[in-house]
């Protein structure tokens, strides 16, 4: 077992942290959740040009050959300064699947521009009724027998960034009844496409999500991502690097939180003394330590573990992260705006922006309840009876 | 990043696990693999056992009679131990004055208790609590007057675990009245069975068991030469020791074995058609115990690691006796609850009304409130992190 940072990993964690003091404090993101689509391009472009977009890609798809840490580590850094250009939709999410399945022609056409920072993507899973249950799918596409084209009929929720993506991975059902586990299909759909409508919708933590409406859009069969009817397990294993991400990212705000609720306890004086001098107040910071140092935790197991070839530990592990930053994660927040007293509450104050953004990331890609579920609905959980 | 075990220490859990489960004797391996609870004379019996085989003290230096391991190594036997059920050793000799001696204690004190403390032949107490000194620990009062070569002891302490059982005493005492409260204490082993005026009442706590005593000391003759450290300096000793016994109270692989008890029992106890581990109520409890055990788990695992590289532990590690004693009383609530009306039971229900590996469990449930609040209790340690790690002002 080694957990230190490789020279690589500490490169990368310093320039990304030197990018957020310098280029991205919390002030940019301030200032960009008013403009029209809540990013910006032309840092997009630079993030490329770092190489931060292919970090965990392959190099022979333009990507540098790391690992999900890498990855991990650059969103933790991010998340510090609620960074809010599109990784995690662009590169942990669409961009996942589309290096993992796609094709040489379709790597070329759809991952590559985004490695560069040229193009954005999304990945379209949710729907009214679907929850966290991915197979609950009542987007369909269909082909008529000789066409080269699909037709996609449906709606999708909150699309990350799917207002604006150039290109987006949509789930539809190619066969089978809602929740059939079977008939799932991935579909890379030009975000401009003919019977596409995208109302964009602006989210609690200041992102921008898309209601994405397909009324018969025709998508040629070179767009099909991945073998036909067979998507559910790789959507899976990307809701499973979605929730990797979101520990990362959220990682990120939990640490500053809780470091500003320390210096706030030291600075900030009522009776002639400082706060921090309460004992009330020092154990609940105490407590909050212990759950800052278990996300941290949690969130370098996700991030090791995701790429597994078990995916019955996988699946065990990033539940317990994913469970962590909610309970966790949660208890830090809510005492990180109790411990700041009423500023806690102001618009004006960095801290209200870091608790939205967290509450975003715990919901995403299975709550708590979902989480808890799933790992006790696994086989393995029956099969660790092992003693006595 | 690497979250593997190396392929060395795969192959050593291997052979820890064949070797434990051959080296338990018949009834022993019975009552282990039945999930019987063990008492402190199952213990030493089984202590004899790992002695024979080098294995008592793991983490000594080898000179003293360790192992030589890795702090991985040492992990995986602590887990293994644990998972096969067997008796647990007491940890006052082995763990904790056992090391302190080894760190600072005479050439003459290593040669005189640690071959015993090995064996097993001498069974060691710890003397730190007073009636009025729990966690206020340096306003003890137990005094220590010079007489000679000696130190006339006269005061009271008092849980003293498993005292009746025990050969030797390790306590602290008040040798100067000078400067801080923290400054006039000293350390001294004191041999509890054949030492005049010395006094031990065990009693009987919640958990049925007589695991504390009240020990007295009237007039009871030691000699200097039984002091470890400088006279006056016995606080840093103490410090020194509570380190070791921190590092033992985490409980990671305690809270496993209980979780894994708790579904055993929900697996066993019929509910209405099924069984209650078919209950997803149930089943969503347990699962969130065992999650956080996962996180706890990882937290001990980077400690480790840290460890293994030579460093000391990092902010991480002061977190393990908190959230980890929490979880391991959790664990004990889940197997109470599993249990239904069979915890109405106690430590002498007949096997007909309750099975046997159920019957300790409603004991322990009691005896493991003292988890929160031994070795500095869990207020003490929000304490120390407050002060010591996120640097708070005190007032």
């Amino acid at each position: 077992m080694n957990f230190d940072l490789s020279e690589e990993q500490q490169m990368i964690v310093d320039s990304v942290a030197k990018f957020v003091a310098n280029d991205s404090p919390v002030e940019r993101f301030r200032k960009l959740r008013d403009s029209e689509r809540g990013w910006d391009p032309e840092v997009w472009k630079r993030m490329g040009e770092f190489g931060w977009l292919g970090v965990a890609y392959p190099e022979e798809q333009g990507g540098f050959g790391g690992d999900f840490v890498d990855l991990a580590l650059i969103l933790e850094q991010l998340g510090k300064g609620l960074v809010p250009e599109p990784l995690l939709p662009s590169v942990v999410l669409a961009g996942g699947l589309i290096s993992r399945l796609g094709t040489e022609a379709q790597v070329k056409a759809f991952l590559e521009p985004m490695v560069e920072g040229e193009t954005s993507l999304a990945l379209a899973y949710a729907e009214r009724q679907s929850r966290y249950c991915l197979s609950d799918c009542l987007t369909t596409a269909e082909r008529e027998d000789g066409s080269d084209l699909f037709t996609l009929n449906g709606e999708k929720t909150w699309v990350l960034n799917g207002a604006f993506a150039d290109q987006i991975v949509v789930v539809a059902r190619t066969e089978g009844q809602p929740q059939d586990e079977r008939g799932l299909s991935l579909f890379i759909v030009d975000g401009n496409a003919a019977r596409l409508t995208r109302t964009v919708v602006r989210g609690m933590d200041g992102h921008r999500t898309g209601l994405l409406n397909f009324d018969g859009v025709q998508v040629s069969a070179d767009r099909l991502l991945g073998a036909q009817g067979e998507a559910l397990s790789h959507l899976e294993w990307a809701m499973d690097r979605g929730a990797a991400a979101a520990c990362a990212e959220g990682q990120g705000q939990i640490q500053e939180l809780f470091d500003h609720s320390v210096a706030y306890l030291k600075e900030r004086k009522q009776f002639g003394v400082p706060i921090g001098s309460f004992q009330a107040l020092q154990h609940r910071a105490a407590d909050m330590f212990a759950e800052v140092e278990l996300c941290k935790s949690t969130m370098i197991l996700a991030a090791i573990l995701v790429d597994s070839e078990d995916p019955e530990e996988r699946m065990a592990e990033i539940s317990a992260a994913k469970l962590q930053l909610s309970d966790g994660g949660w208890f830090v927040q809510k005492n990180a705006i109790q411990l700041l007293g009423g500023i806690g509450v102001t618009d004006e104050q960095d801290e209200g922006l870091l608790f939205k953004r967290l509450r975003v990331l715990q919901g995403l890609f299975g709550d708590a309840d979902h989480h808890v579920e799933r790992f006790q609905t696994r086989e393995g959980f029956d099969a660790h009876l092992r003693v006595p | 990043m690497d979250m593997t075990l190396s392929p060395q220490h795969l192959e050593f859990r291997d052979e820890l696990v064949t070797w434990i489960a051959a080296a338990m004797p018949p009834e022993m391996k019975r009552r282990a693999d039945a999930g019987a609870e063990f008492g402190p004379e199952d213990g030493m019996a089984w202590q004899k056992i790992l002695y024979e085989k080098g294995w008592a003290a793991p983490a000594w230096p080898v000179e003293c009679g360790g192992t030589g391991w890795d702090v991985t190594q040492r992990h995986i036997f602590t887990e293994e131990l644990m998972r096969a059920n067997a008796p647990q050793l007491s940890p006052f000799g082995l763990g904790m004055v056992g090391p302190l001696l080894v760190q600072y204690g005479s050439e003459e004190q290593k040669q005189r208790f640690l071959p015993k403390i090995l064996s097993g032949d001498e069974i060691w107490c710890q003397g730190y609590s007073e009636p009025n000194a729990g966690s206020d620990l340096a306003s003890l009062q137990l005094r220590a007057e010079k007489d000679g070569d000696d130190y006339i002891l006269n005061g009271q302490k008092t849980w003293t675990t498993y005292a009746q059982y025990a050969d030797w005493i390790f306590i602290l005492c008040r040798t100067g009245s000078e400067g801080k409260k923290q400054e006039g204490i000293s350390f001294l082993l004191v041999d509890i069975r054949n030492t005049p005026g010395i006094t031990v009442k065990p009693f009987l706590t919640t958990g049925g068991t007589y695991a504390f005593s009240e020990t007295w000391f009237e007039n009871a003759r030691v000699p200097q030469s039984n002091r470890v450290g400088p006279e006056d300096g016995g606080w840093s000793m103490a410090k020194a020791l509570l380190g070791h016994e921190r590092t033992l109270i985490g409980g990671v692989a305690e809270s496993l074995r209980w979780l894994q008890f708790a579904k055993r029992i929900a697996r066993d106890t019929p509910v209405g058609t099924g069984r209650l581990l078919d209950d997803s109520g149930f089943r969503r409890r347990i699962a969130r115990a065992e999650m956080r055990l996962r996180a706890i788990t990882m937290a001990q695992n980077r400690t480790l690691a840290a460890a293994q590289l030579g460093r000391a532990p990092g902010a991480e590690s002061s977190i393990l006796k908190l959230v980890g004693t929490e979880l391991l009383q959790q664990a004990t609530e889940l197997c109470m609850d599993a249990m239904g009306h069979d915890a109405l039971g106690w430590l002498d229900s007949p096997p007909e009304a309750l099975p046997e590996h159920e019957r300790s469990v409603a004991s322990q449930w009691n005896y493991l409130r003292a988890a929160t609040i031994y070795g500095g209790s869990n207020e003490i340690q929000r304490n120390v992190i407050s002060k010591d790690i996120l640097g708070l002002p005190t007032r």
